[in-house]
């Protein structure tokens, strides 16, 4: 659809086509209500997206969910949808403390404790209990790594082991509250990673089609610039320039740029907007991209490999510029069935401020620097002749995230955990507005992002059914 | 006309059967925590909230989350509502 084709009216304008934001026009438009769904980009699926170059797809971020993914899937979207989602069958570390290759299933994560890392069995069980009994309402002052020092105190090996997956999967450190921990790590913790077969982009054509089939009015490259009031309620947003009438918002976009530039701090109440300022943002990724010539068949390595050659984990050692530490996904053809090449994707913490104020020369250099360190680590540690096989490469970096998604800085996870407690108290600040996007560690990656989506929609139903 | 405990009861626990299909309903308590009894997690909670909305129009704000425990709390806490 089109803008000029939009309806006079709508019940909720859905700002950003991320999985939250999908899933949430999705579950709205189930609902019955009239929902139209904006996204600036040309294509849905925020940070779940791919590229296509030179006859490779190439996945940002589509490597390893929690098994409760299906169920939401089945749930919310559809059990089409549910019944693409496989486990995936190995994930390896490798770093100067150990080697290892876990299924990271319960069974297996238990395995490795107590026979590589010589826990007793009940530390392991207690360590497990912990984490599964953590509640949002628990003691939030604990940090990560004070949790692990009560079960493995001085073991600075198995405190990477617990939280370098993590890490990845949401971008928190041993800094952030141990109930962030615990509650993602169980999440995890029970049948292993699982993976979209057929790719980001069946995973999004089926949800567009899903969403269409309910009803949702989509518009691409269409840009929210203001979310309009009237009496302090939401009445329409302006979107490239065009006003549209709305009852409700409720957006996937960046939490701080959402209350600030488009709503606008003059609109907020004080305390509520110093909130918004307050707010720290997540980091942001760099991230590689390497196709293999045609022919040529990759052995099994490891669908995950967290590779690291810092000496322990340590936050800073994950963000460092040039990366000490990057997480590779293998693309074997497995992943999409009827299409036969192998690709890998690194993925490395990046800050903008190293990438924002470089001059097109040396952002130019500086990616050819991270791709040249990657093919690195890949022909020492993983893959010899890689540099024979590598047909295509390219690089991403905190800027091609924001030229992408908006999001400020970049950021690839939203928000630190303070940013839960803005997202949910924006629709007592302004009646009528929502968000549901990444923020706060817990509501991140494709299963945080898609459940948030479905909690928002249900406050959001009932906004839309009392009024 | 309000609806009966025993109705409310099984409206209750057909709702829980739509959501989680492959548990044993039937078999279920009374008076022990939903929670302890079939694999319900938090999304299937919610889910429930949910349905009483979309099915009898019964409000269940947060703040009453825990009056939906057991099946019996959770009719005691339906009764005049729906």
């Amino acid at each position: 659809m089109k803008l000029e084709d939009t309806a006079p009216q709508y019940d909720a304008v859905v700002i950003g086509g991320g999985i939250g934001g999908m899933t949430a026009a999705n579950r709205l438009a189930k609902f019955g209500h009239k929902v139209l769904l904006l996204e600036h980009h040309f294509e849905l699926g925020g940070l779940a997206a791919y590229f296509k170059r030179k006859g490779f797809i190439f996945d940002t971020a589509l490597h390893g969910f929690p098994v409760g993914m299906i169920k939401t899937c089945r749930k919310y979207w559809s059990k089409e949808i549910a019944d693409c989602i496989v486990q995936v069958d190995s994930i390896r570390y490798d770093n100067p403390q150990f080697c290892i290759d876990t299924t990271y299933t319960t069974e297996d994560f238990t395995d490795k404790l107590i026979n590589f890392f010589k826990v007793t069995p009940e530390t392991v069980e207690s360590f497990f209990k912990a984490c599964q009994s953590m509640d949002f309402f628990d003691d939030r002052e604990k940090t990560t790594l004070e949790f692990f020092e009560e079960y493995f105190p001085g073991r600075s090996d198995i405190h990477r082991f617990l939280m370098e997956p993590i890490h990845y999967a949401n971008g928190s450190t041993f800094l952030e509250p141990a109930i962030t921990y615990g509650i993602v790590f169980s999440n995890f913790m029970s049948k292993g990673v699982y993976f979209f077969t057929g790719g980001t982009d069946l995973f999004v054509k089926m949800c567009r089609e899903e969403m269409e089939k309910n009803g949702v009015d989509i518009v691409m490259q269409a840009t929210v610039e203001k979310i309009l009031l009237e009496n302090g309620k939401v009445a329409g947003v302006v979107a490239n320039g065009k006003e549209i009438k709305t009852k409700s918002v409720l957006s996937n976009a960046n939490l701080k740029a959402t209350c600030l530039d488009m709503i606008g701090a003059e609109n907020l109440p004080a305390d509520f907007a110093a909130s918004c300022k307050e707010m720290r943002l997540s980091t942001s990724n760099s991230q590689v991209f390497i196709g293999i010539k045609e022919g040529v068949t990759l052995p099994f390595i490891g669908d995950i490999i967290f590779h690291s050659s810092a000496e322990s984990f340590a936050p800073e050692e994950y963000i460092h510029n040039p990366p000490h530490s990057r997480s590779f996904s293998i693309y074997y053809p497995k992943c999409r069935p009827g299409y036969d090449r192998y690709a890998i994707a690194a993925s490395m913490g990046a800050r903008m401020s190293d990438w924002e104020n470089l001059s097109d020369e040396e952002y130019e250099k500086a990616k050819e620097n991270l791709i040249e360190q990657t093919l690195s680590i890949l022909e020492q540690k993983l893959v010899p002749n890689i540099r024979e096989i590598t047909e295509y490469v390219e690089a991403a970096t905190p800027r091609t995230f924001q030229r992408y998604t908006l999001h400020k800085e970049g950021a690839t996870f939203g928000t630190k955990f303070e940013g839960l407690k803005v997202s949910e108290d924006l629709p007592k600040a302004v009646p009528g507005a929502y968000h549901a996007g990444s923020v706060a560690i817990i509501m991140s990656g494709w299963l945080g992002a898609a459940n948030y989506g479905v909690i928002v929609a249900n406050q959001l139903d009932e906004y839309l059914c009392k009024a | 006309m309000a609806m009966s405990k025993d109705e409310i009861r099984a409206a209750v626990l057909e709702i829980i059967e739509e959501i989680a299909p492959d548990e044993d309903i039937a078999s279920m308590n009374d008076e022990e925590p939903i929670r302890e009894q079939i694999g319900l997690d938090s999304m299937d909670f919610l889910d429930i909230v949910m349905e009483l909305r979309k099915q009898y129009k019964v409000e269940v704000p947060e703040d009453d989350y825990n009056e939906l425990r057991t099946l019996a709390s959770t009719v005691a806490y339906l009764e005049g509502k729906m």
